[in-house]
């Protein structure tokens, strides 16, 4: 029986590993530059490696060594990765929905991991998480994330800038790729993408509020606006069927 | 190593761990309103689409055109039934071509 229950621990594990590879391409210049920019803030080797494995949030990172640069104090800065991240909490209760029967302590550890990124590949898989998949997602994207932080401070030095600007598409692709299949056989996920994109896009270019919450908000309106319209088209064709 | 950076990364992580380790432990058990379970099961798709958009048009903050080429290379790709690495890899390679002739 335990034996079992490690050979399907295992095989989770892989699964994750394999499903972590487009996040662990994608974070690769985006943790270089971030080493890099470090750099040029004047963080050293052991700060940004630091920062990477206990922060681990691209964007709430990039903000902080411009915050850094600016010289604004250490208490604003954490307030401000606060508000960028706290999006994560969202992503987190979603996935709590969705996760396995394991233990408390499991999740607790492997909730350090979710970032956009994993959310989005454990949220759109089939079937329930389990403690070995979300272990073996986050170690490929925190792998990728805190050594090339480590790279790009170390070398100093971006990828030529044509290979690093068609790298930055990495994650957006890999947004449509876990999307789109979804989009094929639903038309409600069709609604929700759009109506997510569409509030995000006017919250951010009229610049009405900070990406972090806009995003949220933006997620937030699109979910519920859909899910009442699904309460109602159910009523409605309940008072039909009842005729 | 500067003590002031040491705390503030601290703090960091400890601001950033701190929501997205608490649902698990506010929730745990416990049934959540038909409602809410409704609503957080929409929630990737919709956090999807504001993930993609608008950003992926701004990549390239001089040239939209390229970011739209992303996009619809990504999508088409996707639609066509490609896996996520292969969608990823030719998104990349569609554009590394584009700025080599552009």
């Amino acid at each position: 029986m335990a034996d079992l229950v490690m050979e399907k621990d295992s095989s989770q594990f892989k699964k994750g590993l394999q499903s972590g590879i487009s996040i662990g391409i994608g974070y690769f210049p985006i943790a270089l530059t971030f080493g890099l920019l470090a750099k040029t803030s004047g963080l050293s080797l052991t700060e940004t490696v630091l920062m990477s494995m206990i922060v681990f949030a691209g964007a709430s990172q990039y903000i902080s060594l411009s915050l850094i640069a600016y010289g604004t104090g250490v208490f604003e800065i954490i307030l401000t990765t606060f508000i960028v991240n706290i999006r994560h909490f969202l992503m987190s209760a979603t996935l709590n929905e969705k996760s396995d029967d394991d233990p408390l302590i499991n999740k607790i550890i492997y909730a350090f991991g979710i970032t956009d990124e994993t959310f989005s590949v454990a949220a759109t898989k089939d079937g329930p998480i389990t403690t070995g998949f979300m272990l073996g997602l986050n170690f490929v994207a925190y792998s990728s994330w805190v050594v090339f932080s480590g790279v790009g401070h170390l070398i100093g030095a971006s990828l030529p800038q044509t290979l690093q600007e068609s790298m930055g598409v990495a994650l957006y692709a890999m947004f449509i790729g876990l999307l789109v299949p979804s989009m094929k056989v639903s038309m409600k996920v069709v609604f929700l993408a759009v109506l997510g994109a569409v509030f995000n896009s006017i919250l951010t270019i009229n610049e009405i509020m900070a990406q972090g919450w806009a995003i949220v908000t933006a997620t937030l309106l699109s979910s519920i606006i859909i899910e009442i319209a699904e309460v109602l088209k159910k009523r409605y064709r309940g008072v039909d069927d009842e005729e | 190593m500067k003590s002031e950076i040491i705390w503030m990364i601290i703090g960091m992580g400890l601001v950033t761990y701190i929501p997205r380790m608490l649902p698990f432990l506010l929730f745990k058990g416990k049934e959540l309103p038909p409602f809410v379970q409704g609503v957080l099961k929409n929630v990737p798709y919709a956090t999807l689409g504001a993930l993609i958009f608008p950003a992926i048009i701004f990549i390239q903050k001089d040239d939209l055109w390229y970011g739209v080429l992303g996009a619809c290379t990504a999508f088409l790709a996707s639609y066509l039934g490609a896996n996520v690495i292969f969608v990823v890899l030719s998104s990349i390679t569609v554009l590394t071509v584009y700025s080599y002739f552009m």
